[in-house]
């Protein structure tokens, strides 16, 4: 039994526990997962100095309400979000990528991301949780990973251990917005019409209330298939975006199905699954075309932007 | 044996091998997906294989689409690998409260449900892939005489051990999905076990399946 722990108060919408994820069982029927923003959870991890495999506790919309119980504790959030600490009644407004200190009794609040999806809570000692196949990821779809498969309920307690000395570190960063998803042409682009072609490049399309870490369902101008609404079901990976006969784009996020019946349009590059996740619903975007060259110079681009903000740690 | 080798998206490399769907194609499929898993070379991160594809997906901060490409094409195949090759039988009630679409199959198909039921529990189905979700074994080809289209509107959810059939081919539901096959019934065993890391999955890619029927009563009682 674990001395130090937090109670979880208040769960919140969709709260799991997630690492990198899991590789190579496609072949089985078991995707990646993971988190959904990778860059919020390097940089939390970074400044707190833990592996970068640490467990997170990753929130949709409206995060955990927590009270921690034990030695002091190094946590941190990370993404855009509003929160409170509460230490001995004094309520102390949160602030994302500084470094903050829990003592027994504490408090934490994460009330709501700001137009964002995604948020981080990052903890500073090991995480007493279960692994399956290596990642403590959760699949709530499949029941896989930490926590039984399930997300956080309340009145759980989440156990930590191997505190890590207190510090103080933090980073001035703010999360930029995306508008235009750059995606490379699927294979399956010439079942669509002349005109569905130019529209999915021109066309704005909005981000649906049915979107969560399976993946992202989009509304707009109708993609006309004129070859076939289905094809022989094969495999899919992370970004795809598929064309059912509805003729709406659904786009394959973290936790999606390894395999689908339905036609590729078009697949998001690497660079931009991160913002791409943090998307709100009511949100437009506009799909933008580039090839596999300009995709791989663009994601060298986003590792060096990923570790100049790290350089920038204070 | 690749028929053509190009890019989806900027981390995965997709694999041809035909349009067709027959065990020939997909055990070419399954053998070239046990070698490239053999080789285990870095930045891999899936190899998804499927009746006449194959995906090898890639982490982009470690290699990239030419990379993996060549080496996929200059890998070299040894035949005959191993396959899992398992006779499995599976146990179906196929009473109404499991059959959720037998009633709309003797339509589509004008067939009276003991027909359906005789003609699909008299063959032996192959195991062509596993996936979409975990466990969930794709197997064919059912008889021609049973080829239906998918739900014009699919459920929701579909309980968990359900059989379906679409086209050629039937699966069952590991876990309660989304999903538009044909329910013809729903089995008590359980097929995915996510505590055996080694071996989750009961039915495998090369396995063989058959299904006999059970009774409410047996189906109650199977895992007590």
């Amino acid at each position: 039994m674990s001395e130090n722990f937090f109670k979880v108060i208040r769960a919140g919408i969709n709260t799991t526990f997630q690492d990198l994820g899991r590789s190579n069982l496609n072949h089985i029927g078991i995707p990646i997962s993971g988190v959904m923003d990778k860059r919020n959870y390097i940089i939390a991890n970074k400044i707190l100095q833990n592996v970068p495999s640490h467990p997170i506790i990753e929130f949709a919309y409206q995060g955990p309400k927590l009270v921690y119980y034990g030695e002091p504790l190094n946590i941190l959030v990370s993404g855009d979000v509003k929160f409170k600490i509460f230490k001995n009644k004094n309520e102390i407004e949160g602030k994302c990528y500084e470094i903050i200190t829990l003592e027994d009794h504490d408090e934490i609040d994460l009330i709501s991301t700001n137009k964002s999806v995604y948020g981080y809570l990052a903890i500073g000692a090991d995480l007493n949780i279960d692994y399956q196949w290596k990642s403590c990821s959760i699949n709530t779809k499949a029941n896989i990973g930490s926590n039984n498969g399930k997300k956080l309920q309340d009145n759980q307690k989440i156990e930590v251990s191997k505190i890590k000395e207190l510090s103080r570190r933090k980073l001035d960063h703010i999360n930029s917005k995306i508008e235009n998803i750059r995606v490379i042409k699927g294979t399956n682009f010439h079942y669509f019409s002349k005109e569905s072609q130019a529209n999915f490049f021109k066309k704005e399309y909005s981000v649906t209330k049915l979107t969560d870490r399976m993946g992202m369902r989009l509304e707009g101008q109708r993609l006309d298939n004129i070859v076939n609404t289905n094809i022989k079901s094969e495999g899919l990976v992370k970004g795809v975006i598929q064309i059912p006969a509805d003729g709406n784009p659904i786009i394959m996020l973290a936790d999606h199905g390894t395999i689908g019946g339905y036609p590729k349009i078009a697949t998001v590059i690497s660079a931009d699954f991160d913002k791409l996740s943090q998307l709100t619903p009511g949100s437009k975007i506009k799909f933008k075309e580039v090839n596999l060259k300009d995709a791989e110079t663009i994601f060298k681009l986003y590792e060096m932007e990923t570790n100049n903000i790290i350089s920038k740690i204070l | 044996m690749i028929k053509n080798i190009s890019n989806l998206g900027d981390a995965a490399v997709y694999c041809d091998f035909g349009d067709e769907v027959n065990k020939e194609i997909n055990s070419k499929v399954i053998n070239y997906f046990q070698n490239l898993k053999d080789f285990k070379f870095e930045g891999i991160t899936n190899l998804t294989p499927s009746y006449n594809k194959l995906i090898v997906s890639f982490d982009l901060s470690i290699t990239n689409f030419e990379k993996t490409k060549k080496i996929i094409e200059n890998l070299e195949i040894k035949k005959n690998h191993s396959i899992s090759k398992k006779k499995i039988q599976i146990p179906i009630c196929c009473e109404k409260e499991y059959a959720l679409d037998l009633k709309k199959l003797e339509r589509k198909l004008n067939k009276p449900t003991d027909e359906i039921l005789e003609t699909f529990f008299s063959k032996e189905y192959f195991c062509y892939m596993t996936g979409f979700i975990a466990g969930m074994p794709f197997l064919g080809d059912i008889d021609k005489n049973l080829h239906a289209k998918r739900l014009e509107t699919p459920r929701v959810k579909v309980p968990k051990g359900s059989i379906g059939l679409t086209e050629q081919f039937c699966n069952i539901y590991t876990f309660e999905s989304p999903g538009g096959w044909n329910i013809i019934g729903n089995t008590p065993l359980n097929v995915f076990n996510s505590l055996n890391e080694d071996n989750p999955n009961l039915i495998n890619p090369g396995d063989t399946v058959s299904f006999f029927k059970i009774n409410k009563e047996k189906y109650k009682n199977y895992n007590e």
